[in-house]
């Protein structure tokens, strides 16, 4: 007995709660495991961690079960940040939708919301996220990628018979937030009150554009900072229901980080952005309570549970140690979940449809609260009308039929899921410290330090690929003739005729408004840029009630501070 | 002068997806090209000029959404420049029906999604030989 209890207090075992005599019943399997794989046997994930072959009770230490899990909706809410979780509130099943003219979109939008899409999502064109009027570009380039939008008329369109009082909204909307304001001009026309408006501003982290996805990039890294603050400031005080700040660790990922920088990354610019609101004297307990985040789901598929449960941790620990905040509310990680595009492959298209099922399951028990699946044709087009059904269907197949929903954190108490979620914390961790020596995110971002570090992973990940370490079907194992993928079916894009039909209505819509008040708006909007204390964000919404069009606010504000681009750091 | 071959590499139009094109220029570059990258939203009229100063053999368009649709137009600028030998590749998400427009309209090669590192470098290098001896043949003539 008392040999076995030495054995268990060496260095060998760790400080588990394993039974006296399970060091040596390990030791013999090991042994007999090398056997089996030899000594040279090692698996690493794609945060760079080892994989073992098995976890047991040394890997877990479950006298912590408090501190470190915890009940759903407690903190440091690693199992959950709602009381209930899905079983009480399932995920809301929300897809990005954006395509053609608003006519279009809408359409699309009511047959998603018929087949039980209840979240509504507004991604306007690529045009609308350069901040141009769709007459300010090739019009070869229009409505392929999200939906045409410059003025109410058009948000009235998108939104025609779609419940927004009701549901919440999703808008990719950025600095100087012209997406949000039409919204609301919109919501003010049809008699709904602001303040019960409830969305999200899914594109208001000018970090993660600066640093992974320039699409969003307007105006130059100050004014952007400047920009949000405002629109935080403007949304907290006017429609506590919105979400201003929705924290994007989806860019990082998508651009190559692994997923612990993904979440290092998110976490330090959520830091960040916190920081700078209370140095504008904002209640962090009041803001940190509708911080939002948004994450990618890759097909890494433990690695990805554990991502989301160990960056709960860290979140509701690090606001309690930097903001001293009290409230559960405010140390939540609400979090919307994007599966990964980046995994899609071109090959054997359908494939995608399994792939997509495996990182929504991840994302699912990763505990989030409303989910992207892509469409399986991803990686050739925007989606058909076809495979926004499939992408749809499969999250109601995952929650109704598979019942993922019954039970709150299915896979804590796992040993593997639990050891993974501790070095996946440490991981986080030391990305969080990395950016803290730099000087904070922004400072990060405007020095390339994260840009380095993302580009460095995303090689690491495709020479992985390239020599077959990492399989993926179809493209480097089990590839079939590109002849027997069957026939390519591909979005149609935007009828001509719609468009130029679009066009000369933007054109009579800025013939026909009342010049003089959109003048005197625009140049309200200049001024407001120019001061150092007039909120930006009321300026935007005065100028889009006025009859501004997107283009027209975009390009005052460019005059104003000039245009932005993020740096190329290769 | 780079006898492996010199590549601007390039976005033009709206979108910024990048880690394709990024990933590419290193490929490139670690094969001993030279490489020229620019980031995203470039015009048309600056391409052609960068290409001209450069003396490029490639131009690698990256195109994640449909900006690949302004590539004939690219084709045209340069040819009317007098760079009609630079040879135009594009790569990332073209459906194969748009892939046939512009082989058409002049692209030398498409680089799906999943295109392996060998074949990029081994193409782009042989297509750079062949710019270079379209010029030496004009320059002879």
């Amino acid at each position: 007995m008392s040999e076995h209890q030495e054995q268990k207090g060496s260095a060998t075992v760790s400080q588990g709660d394993g039974k006296p005599g399970d060091a040596e019943a390990q030791r013999a399997w090991k042994e007999r495991l090398t056997d089996l794989l030899g000594p040279d046997d090692r698996r690493t994930n794609r945060s760079g961690l080892e994989v073992r072959a098995l976890y047991d009770p040394n890997d877990w230490d479950s006298s912590r079960y408090l501190e470190d899990l915890g009940y759903p909706g407690e903190p440091p809410f690693t199992r959950g940040i709602h009381t209930s979780m899905h079983r009480g509130r399932p995920w809301t099943p929300r897809l990005v939708v954006g395509y053609g003219i608003p006519e279009d979109y809408n359409k699309r939008m009511h047959h998603l919301y018929e087949l039980g899409l209840t979240g509504l999502y507004v991604s306007p064109c690529n045009s609308h996220m350069r901040g141009y009027d769709p007459d300010q570009v090739e019009p070869v380039l229009l409505g392929t990628c999200g939906t045409l939008i410059a003025t109410k008329e058009d948000m009235d369109l998108c939104l025609d018979g779609l419940p927004i009082d009701r549901e919440s909204v999703a808008l990719g909307d950025t600095a100087p937030y012209t997406l949000s304001a039409l919204m609301f001009n919109v919501a003010k026309d049809r008699g709904i009150a602001w303040r019960t408006l409830a969305g999200t501003s899914t594109q208001s982290d000018y970090l993660s554009h600066c640093a992974a996805l320039g699409m969003f990039f307007r105006i130059p890294l100050d004014a952007q900072r400047r920009a949000l603050l405002d629109h935080v400031t403007w949304m907290n005080e006017t429609a506590p229901r919105w979400n201003p700040m929705s924290v994007v660790g989806q860019h990082y990922q998508q651009a190559g980080a692994t997923p612990a920088e993904a979440m290092g990354f998110a976490l330090s610019a959520a830091l960040q952005h916190g920081m700078d609101l209370v140095d504008r004297g904002a209640d962090p307990e009041a803001f940190l309570a509708r911080f939002s985040f948004f994450f990618d789901v890759s097909l890494s598929f433990f690695e990805e549970v554990a991502k989301f449960r160990a960056g709960r941790r860290v979140w509701s620990r690090l606001v309690r140690e930097r903001f001293g905040v009290k409230s559960a509310q405010a140390k939540r990680l609400r979090f919307h979940v994007q599966t990964s595009g980046a995994d899609l492959t071109r090959q054997q298209p359908l494939n995608n449809i399994a792939r997509v099922t495996v990182q929504a399951m991840a994302g699912i028990f990763g505990g989030l609260q409303s989910l992207h699946t892509d469409a399986y044709d991803e990686a050739i087009c925007s989606p058909t009308e076809q495979s926004a059904r499939i992408a749809v269907a499969t999250q109601h197949i995952l929650r109704d039929e598979a019942h993922l929903a019954d039970v709150i954190d299915p896979l804590g108490g796992s040993y593997y899921v639990e050891r993974l979620t501790d070095e996946m914390e440490e991981q986080i961790l030391s990305v969080i410290r990395i950016v803290d020596e730099a000087g904070g995110m922004f400072e990060a971002v405007r020095d390339g330090v994260v840009q380095s570090m993302i580009g460095r992973s995303a090689l690491q990940h495709q020479r992985a690929i390239d020599s077959g370490e990492q399989v993926v079907v179809g493209l480097n194992r089990y590839v079939i003739p590109e002849s027997e993928d069957g026939d390519e079916q591909v979005l149609q894009r935007p009828d001509p005729e719609r468009i130029a039909r679009y066009l000369d209505r933007l054109k009579h819509f800025r013939e026909t408004r009342q010049q003089r008040p959109v003048q005197r708006a625009l140049d309200e909007l200049a001024r407001a840029y120019e001061s150092t204390d007039q909120n930006t964000y009321q300026a935007v919404i005065r100028a889009v009630a006025a009859g501004a069009t997107h283009g027209e606010i975009c390009g005052r504000v460019r005059e104003t501070v000039g245009f932005g681009n993020p740096p190329v750091v290769v | 002068m780079n006898h492996r071959g010199k590549v601007l590499l390039t976005k033009i139009g709206l979108d910024a997806h990048d880690r394709g094109s990024r990933i590419v220029a290193t490929y490139l570059r670690d094969a001993g090209m030279e490489v020229i990258y620019t980031g995203p939203w470039q015009q048309i009229p600056d391409v052609v000029n960068l290409a001209d100063q450069e003396d490029v053999d490639v131009i690698g368009i990256s195109s994640l959404a449909t900006d690949h649709a302004l590539v004939p137009g690219l084709i045209q600028a340069l040819r009317e420049a007098g760079l009609g030998h630079i040879r135009v590749v594009v790569g990332g998400i073209v459906p194969n029906a748009e892939a046939d427009e512009l082989i058409q309209a002049g692209v030398a090669r498409i680089f799906h999604p999943g295109a392996s590192r060998e074949s990029i470098v081994q193409e782009v290098e042989a297509l750079a030989a062949e710019a270079r001896t379209t010029i030496e043949q004009d320059h002879q003539a």
